[in-house]
């Protein structure tokens, strides 16, 4: 049976497919295999990431000084919209996508996402609704200025009277990127229930796919909620509706409802799969097993329930009545027990473990550190009292960016480096890397940090200028922020150079068990020549267990642990 | 005797966690600006728990977290694995029990803080569609009298009541026992203060940090927030819910009086007749929107896009005759 079932694939494949997985012109056609598309999310993500930046920059720029002088503030208004819109929308959320794309089917042993063709479709929705987004600085009434939640009453106040002005533009963009949010997420529950391999059970299946399943339920339930709260807002923008119009009778806060019932779960959307890359590196580089496997794996289906009861926590200072207030706030605290279980078994997994400090394993460590720091801020915030005293001041700021960048984005970086030799079968540099891990670390500290303290004098987030006495914790968050947009230029150099004559590595370069590690690298295009029988756990290291008992792909001879005993030898 | 050796290092260092967390509990406060209100008090002790507590959790994890960093690493060619420890049912239940007890104790204990605020505190008293759900919050078993100063305060004197108006961009202040308005909030020390919040437009937070408590201002509604003020001095008030293009500029001052002067300043505001104010945002805005007008100092590097225009500076008795300055 090994071999049979790869040809009737061959030819019932009715897809473009330029040449080999090692033609790069695959990358710009409509393509169904998930490796292909992944790595789209990922490239495109990027680019929107460093423009996402680009505007940070020019923000820490003005914040330099305490006068608006460097931009104007409609510009500078409009900068801040542009950068969280662009920072979520169009980098956190496809980037992550990307990440899952490549690597869950992989990890479970398919040949394909469960829908290829609405997979290709979701992802080129991303390109051209960051475009749509973009072109909006081209219109004459320029971007959105209304933040990136775009509140009414001042997201629906229209300066220059056109039909077509940026706040349109925005909602448009959102609801593209939300329908391709959708989309995507009906792929990955699908493709997670339906297609791993035969004998993996749910106890066998690694984290991080738990945790993509868990972060693409809240997609689900949730997204419809800000789609329908976006549509609302454009009708009554266009067609002169009154759902969120106070002079018309309607109720501005009911947005706010509408909005964050998403919103806050979507920050789980993002955090979610970043633990499962910390819970799959961990284990690969401190040569332990996962500690408490079970329990971290269904400590993310326990976030993704909770976390559909939390929103309102955004709200405190809004009219929201107190009985609200102490309910939202008891629920909101209970999100650190599933938060604390993971960080507790990471920190038992890499203790007693033999660790080599390669850089996607810095980067993970890196991102816990941020994590504890930034839940224990978070819980701060969850008390009523306290969050009435920085509710958006730049206490918050600090908080969600110390999850984002320092959380997220490290995570991510952690992921990055970690699979690509197996997307691209070469090794990075790992002089750069640890370049990159430095500076990273030390801006978003530098950055971040600060935030803190100007949060708890009192100074708003979102102002263009501000009083002088909080002159000296800007400038040297600027400076933080300088070096994060520097912190860029050796990961970049080090991608595309070890993606074009990096040194050449074997399929397993880290021996790892994980089923991804048993086909090639890159894989070929259905990944497994024979889907692999599962037979044992995730992270089986010093048990010398195999974890399947056949041979999915011939080719592979490193790493013979992995395999059947008698298959290796 | 290894054994005991691990335990005594352990404890050496939770004592040792323990006292940094003391520190920084005490340290907190040094992070806010003056407590001008009863409210503050109260806010900031609640900030120190917190701190401490986080501290506490924050050293805990990263201390074994740092330890396994410089001890537990792979010698160089040391290829093997390290022992297959999967899990231990004790300290997982001990780990996820921990939290739990832990979070509920805090949200408990804001709680109490939120009622010593609320009892005739700002949140109590935000008017809302439900105020039946209001009322079991006074039927609670425990002790929820209100801190003493605030206590006190309301004992002492009749609430002073302020109509504030909040509009793109700029506060306007109304007294109605006096009939007189003012750009510039001035309050009594040691009285209750019952501001009623509207807004002519958009939303909009009022916040004065030394006060600790910021409340949205939404169209439509009237919301009643009572505040404390304990301190005299000048504060800062900002619009901490983002309104639009000169949002930032939407500050005004707050200046906390003895008795005799603030009603030396009621009696000398309404002696004057209403005039019209300076207001920062429809100044920025003549100059921008007059090209040429020669001003450097308001020239910026990048030209922006059309604003929803500022509404005109607001006429009342008292305005400061200058732009505002902030505290230091």
């Amino acid at each position: 049976m090994t071999n049979i079932s790869l040809e009737p694939i061959e030819i019932v494949r009715g897809q473009p497919y330029p040449g080999a997985p090692d033609n790069w012109k695959r990358f710009f056609t409509f393509s169904t295999d998930h490796k292909v598309i992944g790595i789209q999310y990922i490239v495109t993500s990027f680019i929107f990431f460093l423009v996402g930046g680009l505007f940070a920059m020019i923000m820490r720029g003005e914040l330099i000084t305490p006068e608006a002088d460097l931009v104007d503030r409609t510009v500078y208004n409009a900068l801040f919209t542009m950068h969280g819109s662009v920072m979520l929308f169009f980098w956190t959320f496809p980037v992550l996508v990307g990440l899952g794309n490549y690597l869950v089917p992989l990890m479970i042993g398919a040949r394909d996402m469960a829908f290829p063709r609405l997979n290709a479709v979701s992802f080129w929705m991303i390109p051209i609704a960051g475009i749509l987004m973009m072109s909006s600085f081209l219109i004459p009434g320029g971007p959105s200025q209304s933040g990136w939640w775009a509140y009414p009453p001042v997201s629906l106040q229209n300066p220059t009277n056109n039909l077509i002005n940026g706040q349109v533009l925005w909602i448009l963009s959102v609801a593209i990127s939300g329908v391709s949010s959708i989309m995507g997420a009906v792929n990955f529950v699908t493709t997670i229930f339906k297609m791993r391999a035969p004998g993996m059970t749910w106890f066998r299946t690694p984290a991080f796919v738990w945790s993509v399943l868990a972060a693409q339920l809240i997609q689900l339930y949730g997204l419809p909620s800000l789609t329908g709260g976006a549509i609302m807002l454009l009708l009554d923008l266009t067609a002169g509706t009154s759902f969120f119009t106070p002079e018309r009778g309607g109720n501005p806060i009911v947005y706010q409802h509408f909005f964050w019932f998403y919103s806050h779960p979507a920050v789980y959307v993002m955090v979610l799969p970043v633990f499962g890359i910390f819970s799959e590196v961990l284990p690969v580089h401190a040569r332990k097993p996962l500690f408490g496997y079970r329990v971290i794996a269904v400590s993310s289906v326990i976030i993704t329930v909770i976390s559909s009861a939390v929103w309102v926590h955004h709200m405190f200072a809004s009219a929201t009545p107190p009985w609200m207030r102490m309910f939202f706030m008891v629920t909101t605290m209970l999100v650190a027990v599933p938060s604390g279980i993971k960080v507790f078994g990471w920190v038992a997994t890499i203790w007693g473990g033999k660790m080599r400090f390669t850089t996607p394993m810095l980067f993970a460590l890196g991102g816990i550190s941020n994590w504890v720091f930034a839940g224990i801020t978070g819980i701060f915030l969850g008390s009523v009292p306290i969050d009435l005293h920085v509710h958006n001041t730049y206490f918050v700021v600090g908080h969600f960016h110390y999850v984002l960048y320092g959380a997220i984005v490290m995570g991510i970086y952690a992921g990055i480096y970690h699979w690509f030799p197996k997307m691209t079968g070469r090794m990075y540099y790992e002089g750069l890397g640890k370049l990159h891990f430095v500076l990273t670390y030390v801006g978003t500290a530098l950055i971040f940090l600060p935030m803190h303290p100007l949060g708890l004098m009192g100074m708003p987030r979102r102002v263009a200028s501000y009083d002088p006495e909080f002159a000296f914790w800007n400038v040297v968050a600027s400076i933080g922020g300088f070096l994060l947009g520097l912190s860029t230029l050796p990961f970049i150099l080090n991608m595309v150079s070890a993606w074009v004559r990096g040194e050449k590595v074997g399929n397993n370069p880290w021996r790892a068990y994980g089923l991804e590690w048993l086909t090639s690298s890159p894989p070929s295009v259905e990944n497994y020549e024979e889907l692999p029988l599962v037979i044992s756990g995730p992270y089986g290291y010093g048990r010398s267990e195999p974890l399947v008992s056949n041979v999915p792909n011939p080719d592979l001879t490193e790493f013979p642990e992995s395999l059947t005993p008698q298959k290796a030898s | 005797m290894k054994k005991l050796r691990a335990i005594l290092i352990m404890s050496i260092y939770a004592i040792l966690v323990a006292l940094a967390s003391l520190w920084m509990a005490k340290q907190s406060y040094s992070w806010f600006p003056p407590e001008a209100s009863a409210e503050s008090k109260l806010t900031d002790d609640l900030f120190s728990l917190f701190t401490g507590l986080g501290t506490f959790i924050y050293l805990g994890v990263i201390g074994p977290f740092i330890y396994s960093l410089i001890f537990h690493r792979a010698s160089k060619y040391d290829r093997s694995d390290a022992p297959p420890i999967e899990g231990n049912t004790w300290l997982e239940v001990i780990w996820t029990a921990t939290p739990l007890v832990l979070v509920l104790t805090l949200s408990f204990v804001s709680y109490r803080t939120y009622e010593k605020m609320s009892i005739r505190g700002p949140m109590e008293l935000v008017h809302l569609h439900v105020p039946q759900m209001i009322e079991p919050a006074y039927a609670e078993p425990f002790d929820s009298t209100p801190q003493q100063d605030i206590q006190k305060a309301v004992e002492t004197e009749p609430i002073e009541q302020i109509d504030v108006t909040a509009r793109q961009w700029a506060w306007v202040f109304h007294y109605p026992e006096n009939d007189i308005t003012s750009t510039e909030l001035h309050l009594p020390v040691d009285r209750r203060v019952r501001f009623t919040l509207r807004s002519q437009d958009v939303l909009h937070g009022f916040y004065i940090p030394a006060f600790r408590v910021s409340q949205y201002v939404v169209p439509n509604e009237d919301i009643n927030l009572e505040l404390t003020p304990v301190r005299t001095g000048t504060y800062r008030l900002r619009d901490s819910m983002y309104s639009g293009t000169y949002f930032a500029a939407n500050q005004t001052d707050v200046v906390v009086q003895s008795p005799n002067d603030y009603q030396q300043w009621l009696a000398a505001a309404s002696a004057q007749t209403p005039g019209s104010a300076f207001n920062q945002a429809a100044y920025e805005y003549s100059q921008s929107s007059e090209p040429g007008s020669g001003n450097t100092k308001d020239k910026v590097a990048v030209r922006g896009w059309a604003t929803i225009p500022p509404a005109p500076p607001p006429v009342v008795n008292y305005a400061p005759k200058h732009e505002p300055d902030s505290p230091a």
